[in-house]
């Protein structure tokens, strides 16, 4: 009886977890088919692009003309490094001034707490552009056009804003025994905050991918205060392939597949990292 | 909390300088100056500007026209923010769920996988469905001719019916991975002592997710909606990459987003306006402010009632 | 972690080091003392910019230096402007025609340059969309103009033993006999970039019907209007077109288009001479070109000869001698001849008797001998009032071809938009 109950209840398991893993792979399917779309095409030949684009490339419709063009007309390896610098240092800086402003948010009560949450949170509510010439004069008034710090001080500032926001929702729910057990035994509050913050590393993860996302793929900024070759972002770079009179698609899918791929790689390393294996411990002590 | 009292304390300052620093002047500082824009008028050919009060903001709001232009991108922002409040955080919560239902194999490849649209630049997205949907290369028609549906195929984001919902759920496609990632670290902080002690009660997967873990993410919910909410009225790269400044056809994919962009910048032979672009800036502005009030005061507090 | 932590770390001070090093290196590696840079849209000419003009400009001029740095078309004017204002502009910006680029000057952006030497050498004409309303001071040299008209396959007339169309009859004739055999889309244009339906479209076959300069100036008198005879039947022609254009137009954007045609998949494009550059690189059949034809009762031809691009002096540039110098040299005959070889299909506005070798671009220069030339009615004054007239002629000429509203609607709200602003419209 017992046994005949635990075998329908593992066969229910089993089916349950066989949906899981199907309706997992339908979404991952969804979301990889466009992309694995562009890397496709983007090594085939013009006409096969157009004939047959569900095709993988053939040894007849293998062409690498794509790349060739971007490669030289444009220095994607310099893109590469402009871009990673400009992520990283800003990344570092959201994330660690973030995690110092979200603590003292959600930790102390003081006067002018639910002020400074809310100046903090107007960052996220208004279109940045709006500020572009603003913040194009004060860039020239400090001398950083065309200085990758422009576009490093400008992203920490909007990272900021969101960052802030969703950390101190998450630094309200460590366990109190702990900052209690540190404070009882006489620890500064910059040791608490230094204990507190491994603990929090998921959402420390999670944010440091948020913000990486927009700085990566923004345009705009590159674009008005470091357009000079020397400065020019993965994105700007590529965009080059993209504008409004350019109907070559070898070069417009080669340069995409090279905007796209540092992007996961990065991606893979602040994921490998900081979120797995991190499972276990975080919230849960 | 743990430690009270009004007394200034140092290490508050601390801890929150270098951050206001660099956000008041490299954020708040030159938004303050362009939204001062919106109570100004450009007077004469030279650029200058004189105060007029609130004379933009009654122009925008009744003026024939402004006002048909701003209702209209105000309203199919709306649209815009439904479809991914009913589409997108439903996908986010349900992908999460099965992340984290039981040690499932291969979790990580998925998590990481499955976040890979929401990585792309929204240039990159708008291309690459552009083509899908593009009636020329034929992907999403071969597709649907495959199963017997040709016919079904119509050139979604051409036509006046159909483009914002095409455009809508192309987004709801490239981000629904941060409502998922949002909920993933929220499932995964629950404590597994908990989860556990209520399967040994016998509860099915389905009860303790709705009974038990549900209400433990619920936060998470509020998050999610708000950060939907800022990012949808904020929303601007995905119908300016596809359907240009003029967000056609006749402006029925028109956001606030882009008729901001189109006031501010100009476009063609049309001259940028600063002063009403500042204007439609700063109605955003305060429509944004309005949903993260009501989520900061209303949504929140009583969240966090319910909690403790 | 730690490894992949300070692998992070020498990247950046790689970077940034890089960076910093980068700009002293530009300031004190003096080789050539001066830099001038030109801000432009036109991305696709980088290449010869880089290796054909600029070198020919350094061959007079070695110790000028002169960076070609395009911005995104669609990104052009916001970013130019953001710049102009922030102080960061280049040195030389190319100008688009009439207001955009007369408000630069008025706020102070443009510098004169009526008394250039060398702007003898272009007409009244030529400089008129880049001068103030009264014409007496000028701001930019002229460099080109674009030409609208149809280019087509050759090979599918020949397979089809088709004639290029002379009439309107004759058009909708030969689009019949395409679509009838089947093999080829008739028109390759869509309708999702919208700019296409009014520039390829009502601009290209439009002047036939309003006479051209006579209609464009009625237009600003304001003594025509959209609601005239001469207008609604523009918008019909373009009705009748969407029956030979291909499957899910108003989805098909401006790339979609270009690649259709030089596939061979279509047998017409409504073009502007622009186009032809890329169209000699990718297309592999003869292609040919032949002017808007000309509706019942029309006998003189009217071409849109589009004055579309100059380049004008930013006046906070450091170098102001050195950037006249460049731009006096753009009035030369060496650069009208350069310019309008290297980018066929954009003719040079100069006085300067020049060859163009192009066969195709030969073409459309020949139509300025057979027909009168004008230019896109939207573009000098009846732009700058709210609502805007170029945005509602691409939103308008856009829906009449998808069939959303009528020829009579299109014009009706055109000029209904027109009468709200434009005083000798009312």
């Amino acid at each position: 009886m017992k046994i005949a109950h635990d075998v329908r209840s593992v066969r229910r398991r089993r089916i349950g977890r066989a949906v899981t893993h199907l309706i997992l792979l339908g979404f991952v399917l969804l979301a990889a088919f466009p992309v694995i779309l562009v890397f496709m095409n983007a090594f085939k030949a013009r006409r096969a692009i157009f004939s047959a684009p569900l095709a993988l490339p053939t040894r007849e419709t293998f062409s690498l003309v794509g790349f060739e063009t971007v490669f030289s007309r444009s220095n994607f390896p310099i893109y590469y490094l402009n871009s990673v610098t400009v992520v990283v240092v800003a990344i570092g800086f959201v994330v660690f001034f973030g995690a110092m402003a979200a603590w003292a948010l959600s930790e102390y009560t003081f006067k002018g707490n639910r002020f400074m949450s809310i100046y903090l949170a107007i960052g996220i509510m208004i279109p940045i552009r709006i500020g572009t010439v603003s913040i194009l004069r004060l860039m020239v008034a400090l001398g950083l056009v065309n200085t990758l710090w422009s576009l490093i001080f400008v992203y920490t500032a909007q990272g900021l804003a969101l960052t802030i926001f969703i950390l101190s929702q998450f630094m309200a729910q460590v366990p109190r025994d702990l900052k209690d057990a540190a404070r009882v035994d006489g620890a500064s509050e910059y040791r608490i905050f230094g204990i507190v913050l491994p603990v929090v590393r998921p959402a420390l993860a999670t944010v440091a991918v948020f913000t990486m996302i927009p700085i990566w793929n923004d345009l705009w900024f590159p674009l008005i205060l470091a357009p000079s070759g020397r400065t020019k972002t993965v994105i700007l770079g590529a965009q080059e392939f993209l504008g409004q009179f350019v109907s070559d698609w070898n070069s417009v899918l080669a340069a995409l597949s090279l905007a796209i791929i540092p992007v996961l790689a990065l991606y893979l390393v602040f994921s490998r990292q900081l979120i797995v294996g991190l499972t276990k411990g975080a919230l849960k002590q | 909390m743990t430690v009270t009292g009004n007394r200034f304390r140092s290490y508050i300052a601390v801890f929150l300088l270098p951050a206001t620093a660099i956000y008041t002047m490299f954020l708040i500082y030159p938004l303050l100056g362009s939204l001062g824009l919106s109570l100004q008028e450009t007077v004469g050919q030279g650029g200058q500007t004189q105060f007029v009060g609130f004379a933009n903001f009654r122009r925008l709001l009744t003026n024939e026209n402004w006002a048909p232009g701003f209702w209209n991108a105000l309203g199919n922002n709306v649209y815009f923010f439904v479809i991914h409040s009913l589409v997108q955080n439903p996908i986010g919560l349900l992908l999460a769920s099965l992340l984290t239902a039981g040690k499932l194999r291969g979790q990580n490849s998925y998590r990481t996988a499955l976040f890979m649209p929401t990585m792309l630049s929204v240039v990159i997205v708008g291309f690459i469905w552009q083509l899908i949907l593009s009636p020329i290369w034929g992907v999403a028609e071969g597709f649907l001719g495959a199963l017997g549906l040709e016919n079904w195929f119509k050139p979604w984001l051409g036509l006046r019916e159909s483009a914002l919902t095409a455009l809508s759920l192309i987004s709801v496609w490239q981000f629904y991975g941060i409502p998922m990632m949002l909920f993933y670290t929220g499932l995964i902080g629950i404590p597994d002592e908990l989860i556990e002690s209520a399967y040994v009660d016998g509860a099915s997967g389905w009860k303790i997710f709705w009974r038990l873990k549900f209400p433990l993410i619920l936060p998470v919910l509020g998050i999610v909606t708000v950060l939907t909410f800022v990012g949808n009225f904020n929303a601007f790269d995905l119908i300016y990459t596809t359907q240009g400044t003029l967000a056609g056809p006749d402006f029925s994919t028109d956001i606030l987003g882009t008729y901001f962009f189109r006031v501010f910048f100009g476009h063609q032979l049309q001259l940028g306006n600063p002063t009403m672009g500042a204007t439609v800036a700063t109605m955003m502005f305060l429509i944004i402010l309005a949903g993260v009030l009501t989520y900061m005061f209303a949504w929140r507090r009583r969240v966090e009632t319910y909690e403790m | 972690m730690r490894k992949i932590i300070s692998l992070v770390l020498v990247v950046v001070v790689a970077g940034l080091s890089f960076a910093g090093g980068g700009q002293e290196a530009g300031g004190a590696a003096v080789e050539p003392s001066i830099t001038l840079t030109i801000e432009s849209w036109r991305n696709d000419d980088l290449s010869i910019w880089q290796d054909v003009i600029i070198p020919a400009f350094n061959e007079q001029y070695p110790d000028i230096e002169v960076v070609f740095q395009p911005l995104p078309p669609a990104e052009y004017n916001s970013a130019l402007n953001a710049k102009l204002e922030g102080g960061s502009a280049g040195d030389l910006i190319t100008a688009r025609p009439f207001d955009a680029s007369l408000s630069l000057y008025q706020k102070g952006y443009l510098a004169n340059l009526t008394d250039l030497p060398g702007m003898d050498n272009f007409s009244d004409v030529a400089k008129s969309a880049w001068q103030t309303d009264d014409g007496a001071e000028t701001f930019a040299v002229p460099m080109a103009s674009v030409i609208h008209g149809f280019i087509y396959n050759k090979d599918v007339f020949d397979e089809l033993n088709l004639e290029e169309p002379k009439t309107v009859d004759e058009f909708f004739a030969v689009l019949d006999a395409i679509k009838d055999e089947g093999t080829y889309v008739p028109l390759a244009m869509g309708t999702a970039d919208l700019w296409e339906a009014a520039t390829m479209g009502f601009q290209n076959i439009g002047p036939n019907y309003w006479n051209g300069e006579e209609g464009r100036r009625g237009l600003i008198e304001g003594s025509e209007g959209f609601t005239d005879p001469q207008y609604i039947p523009v918008w019909e022609q373009l009705a009748r077109w969407a029956g030979y254009m291909p499957n899910g137009f108003e989805a098909q954007t401006y790339p979609d288009s270009q690649n259709m045609f030089t596939l061979g998949r279509a047998a017409i494009y409504p073009a502007g001479s622009w186009e032809i550059g890329l169209f000699n690189q990718q297309a592999d059949f003869e292609m040919g070109a032949f002017p808007p034809p000309l509706p019942a009762g029309q006998n003189t031809l009217y071409i849109s000869d589009h004055t579309d691009i100059a380049l004008g002096m930013n006046p906070d540039t450091p170098h102001p001698e050195e950037a006249r110098l460049f731009l006096e040299w753009m009035t030369t005959e060496e650069f009208a001849e350069i310019y309008s070889n290297q980018l066929p299909g954009f003719f040079s506005l100069s006085d300067h008797a020049i060859t163009i070798e192009d066969p195709l671009a030969q073409v459309f220069l020949q139509w300025r001998q057979i027909g009168e030339s004008t230019i896109r009615n939207s573009y000098q004054i009846l732009s700058r009032g709210e609502p805007n007239l170029e945005n509602d002629l691409w939103n308008y000429s856009a829906q009449v071809i998808n069939g959303d509203i009528t020829p009579e609607e299109a014009g009706q709200m055109t000029q209904d938009g027109l009468d709200q602003w434009y005083e000798p419209q009312r």
